[in-house]
């Protein structure tokens, strides 16, 4: 008896198209609910069906392998189909999970951070968000994309906005954020665009067919995949491309911060891999130039550099935001390095970033809804104030770091194993600089909550004052589930090598 | 002779309302021309829905905002902005219901062809409802913002 | 030098796209930047436009009624309606079997979704100005830099 025979069949035929039309929907309703704890029942709601519905697409993926949905009854190649593979369906569970976990947090932090009158609105816009990321994984049509990304990216500035209630700054990272990722959309579409010149279609399984039978497409298939790049480089946070995602994660509100650094951005890297391996090629010679050359090469320059700059951060928040950089560099040196093995590897390190990353930001949100800080020297003594809290920050703030039996030791030794495997000693080199980098920046926050003691106001020391409940248990369970995947890693390293043996083929 | 209240009467703007008052209702009929004649050619919900917005806002920019907003209450438009949405995402579900996939008009009616006509008639109508109003609650929202510097602040 | 004369069409969008990004780029005003952001949005429409144009190519409308899709003389330009299974349904669309030239209209739906996003990012670009000119009561970013470098220095009390 698995969990396979309680779900009903059609859950299973139709969930791809129930993970996008419900959030949709229900986001719309959501917008003209009462404030007050209906609003956040029905979006808790959502979710949970959206986790439910995720992981039986996942486990059914897994038994059946690719399933197509045609949205409409339209046959694909003219109308839009909706796909699970084994690339997405782990994305989509992912997306799914902390969409969930971020609603159960967001109970009490939006009591802080949301203005009364915004909260029906907040939820609403935080659906709608779910609903593009979930949207732009599922579906097989390459405008279809470009639509879900908007989706879901309009919905983020709004989102990051919301975050002026706090701090003022939050309407000019929403601004900036607003214009870099509508450039950067903009550049997907242009590709998308070429992309349909040259082949004659937007399903992005005919793409991969025509561009194979023309053997890589003429000089049109290349600036397609130039515009491709550039554009998901802005949405993924490419090293230079990345000057949106400091201030858009130090400013929103926290559970924003959480669900864009574990969600946003792996997004968008999944749509780099569905691009380069599955509609492109490595095989053609321009991509593999550009895997080579530019994502290799801006995945270590940004490793280093913006683990560098995460160090000199006094801003606890812009800290993680810079490192998150640095790990998508990992990723994209994962991508980049284009074998079977290394390709897996950057897609574990894409979920296990996306878990530690979360269970991060959750905890710093937990610490400033209890004492309103986010800066550095304002975390003395939180190992005695907030012992639960602060555990699950170290917990995930060791997996970041990559200290064994967490999961990012297994991403960091997976990665490490195949570029060494590859020939690409001297990244072996980057990924270990890159790691003691994050020592120094995480060991710093650490040494300041365990060893000085709590600060003194008015003369009496900061008493303990824990986190509530609905934020301890989301945010031990990505850190328990950090451990989980460290010492037992057989279901995340399967899935990811099954999406690269998907992507390349198996060897 | 020279006084243009003796000309015109009290009101400056006659000439604009007049014609404003004539011009209001054939842009909202011809917003619905373009809605229903969407099914034939080029025209539907999201053109029509702009034109039929674009009379509240002409209304709106003769009239004076507060006689916009007693003609077309900001009330309507959040229901307004939900029930176009679940129009069109409701028609989807019962087409799933009815046994095809989500958006599978042709279950609607015995015949194929009709049920996909009666599913883009409801759709086009969930677009229209929802353009609408979120073009008039963009029109609101930046038109009814209060001056930053209140008289206080002088 | 006559192939650049016969593709201005491209010539035109690549100008545009360059404007906007360069204005984009180089204001530091928040409405200019939106205003460059249009105009680069602008250019992607056109760029797609482009694409659905077929030479000769008529509108691309259903030849079911007598009045459409004939030539000057009368003669229907159809010359056997092909059937396309759309769904369930099947439709009378005119395809291969016609002598008639269609334009591409998919190109022409696609950009409509896009000025559709077009539109609501640049509304909530709009609001977020808005937003920031109450709040800091400028839309110069350096001045809104100043402003929050003093606002830094002052810690984050508010």
């Amino acid at each position: 008896m698995s969990f396979l025979d309680l779900v009903p069949d059609w859950l299973l035929i139709h969930g791809p198209a129930f993970l996008m039309a419900l959030p949709l929907i229900m986001a719309a309703i959501t917008a003209i609910l009462p404030n007050k704890r209906v609003a956040w029942t029905s979006t808790f709601i959502v979710t949970a069906i959206l986790t439910l519905t995720a992981f039986s697409i996942a486990l059914y993926n897994v038994e059946v392998g690719t399933t197509l949905y045609k949205m409409g009854g339209w046959a694909p190649p003219h109308g839009i189909s909706l796909v699970i593979d084994a690339l997405n369906a782990p994305v989509i569970v992912l997306i799914a999970v902390m969409s969930l976990l971020t609603v159960v947090y967001a109970l009490p932090a939006t009591v802080a951070e949301i203005r009364p009158n915004k909260r029906a609105p907040f939820y609403a816009a935080f659906l709608l968000c779910t609903a593009g990321l979930l949207g732009m994984v599922v579906t097989g049509d390459a405008f279809n994309v470009f639509v879900f990304l908007e989706v879901s990216s309009i919905s983020t500035y709004v989102l990051v906005a919301m975050g002026a209630a706090r701090d003022r700054r939050a309407l000019s990272a929403a601004y900036n954020y607003l214009i870099l990722g509508s450039i950067g959309a903009t550049f997907f579409v242009i590709g998308v665009g070429f992309l349909y010149m040259e082949t004659g279609t937007l399903n992005m399984a005919d793409m991969a067919r025509i561009l194979a039978d023309l053997d890589g497409g003429s000089r049109v298939a290349k600036v397609a995949f130039g515009f491709i790049i550039i554009g998901l480089g802005l949405k993924l946070a490419m090293f230079p491309l990345h000057t949106w995602l400091p201030g858009a994660y130090a400013y929103a509100p926290t559970p924003v911060t959480t669900f864009l650094a574990s969600t946003a951005t792996k997004a968008a890297l999944y749509l780099l891999l569905r691009f380069t391996f599955f509609v492109f090629d490595p095989s053609y010679a321009y991509v593999a130039d550009i895997l080579m050359f530019i994502l290799v090469g801006l995945g270590v320059i940004g490793m280093v550099f913006a683990s560098l700059q995460a160090i000199f951060q006094t801003d606890v928040r812009r800290m993680l935001a810079f490192s998150s950089v640095a790990q998508v560099g990992y990723m994209l040196l994962g991508i980049g390095i284009a074998t079977t093995a290394s390709v897996a590897a950057g897609y574990l390190h894409l979920i296990n970033h996306a878990i530690i990353k979360g269970g991060l930001f959750l905890a710093l949100g937990a610490m400033w809804y209890r004492f309103g800080i986010t800066r550095m020297e304002d975390f003395r003594g939180l190992g005695q104030t907030m012992p639960l809290t602060m555990g699950a920050f170290t917990v995930s703030g060791l997996s970041l770091i990559g200290v064994p039996f967490t999961a990012g030791f297994i991403s960091k030794l997976n990665l490490t194993v195949a570029a060494a495997d590859a020939g690409w000693l001297w990244a072996v080199g980057v990924i270990m600089v890159s790691s003691i980098l994050a020592l120094i920046y995480i060991g710093r926050v650490l040494l300041l909550a365990y060893f000085q003691s709590p600060p003194k106001v008015n003369g009496v020391e900061v008493a303990r004052n824990e986190a509530p409940i609905a934020m301890l248990i989301p945010m031990w369970f990505l850190a328990l589930s950090s451990i989980f995947i460290g010492i037992k890693s057989d279901a995340v390293v399967g899935a990811a090598t099954r999406a690269a043996e998907f992507l390349l083929g198996a060897g | 002779m020279s006084d243009p209240e003796a000309k015109f009467g009290r009101d400056p703007h006659v000439l604009l309302r007049v014609i404003a008052k004539f011009l209001i209702p054939l842009i909202a009929l011809f917003a619905f021309y373009v809605q229903f004649h969407g099914d034939y050619g080029p025209g539907g919900g999201f053109q029509a829905g702009v034109i039929l917005a674009a009379s509240v806002i002409l209304y709106a920019l003769i009239f004076g905002l507060t006689e916009a907003k007693k003609a077309f209450p900001p009330r309507l438009i959040r229901y307004g902005m939900t029930l176009g949405v679940v129009l069109y995402g409701g028609t989807g579900v019962v087409n799933f219901i009815l046994g095809g996939e989500f958006l599978n008009y042709s279950n609607l009616a015995s015949d194929p062809a009709a049920g996909q006509h009666y599913g883009i008639l409801a759709v086009e109508l969930g677009v229209l409802i929802t353009v609408t109003t979120v073009m008039i609650a963009i029109f609101y929202a930046f038109g009814s913002r209060q001056p930053e510097t209140s008289n206080e602040d002088w | 030098m006559s192939d650049w004369f016969a593709q201005y069409n491209y010539i035109v969008v690549i100008i545009l796209m360059m404007t906007g990004l360069y204005i984009v780029f180089s204001s530091r005003n928040l409405i200019k930047k939106l205003a460059g952001l249009s105009v680069f949005q602008t250019s992607l429409f056109l760029l797609y436009i482009t694409i659905g144009k077929v030479s000769g190519g008529q509108p691309p409308i259903l030849l079911e009624d007598k009045s459409y899709g004939k030539d000057g003389g009368g003669q229907s330009l159809l010359s056997g309606p092909v059937e396309v299974a759309a769904g369930d349904a099947a439709f009378i669309l005119p395809g291969p079997g016609s002598d008639v030239l269609y334009s591409n209209p998919l190109p022409h739906v696609l950009i409509l979704t896009a000025i559709v996003v077009g539109v609501a990012t640049l509304s909530i670009g709009l609001a977020l100005t808005v937003r920031i000119r109450e709040v800091y009561h400028t839309i110069e970013e350096d001045e809104i830099e100043a402003a929050d470098f003093v606002y830094n220095l002052e810690g984050t009390a508010d």
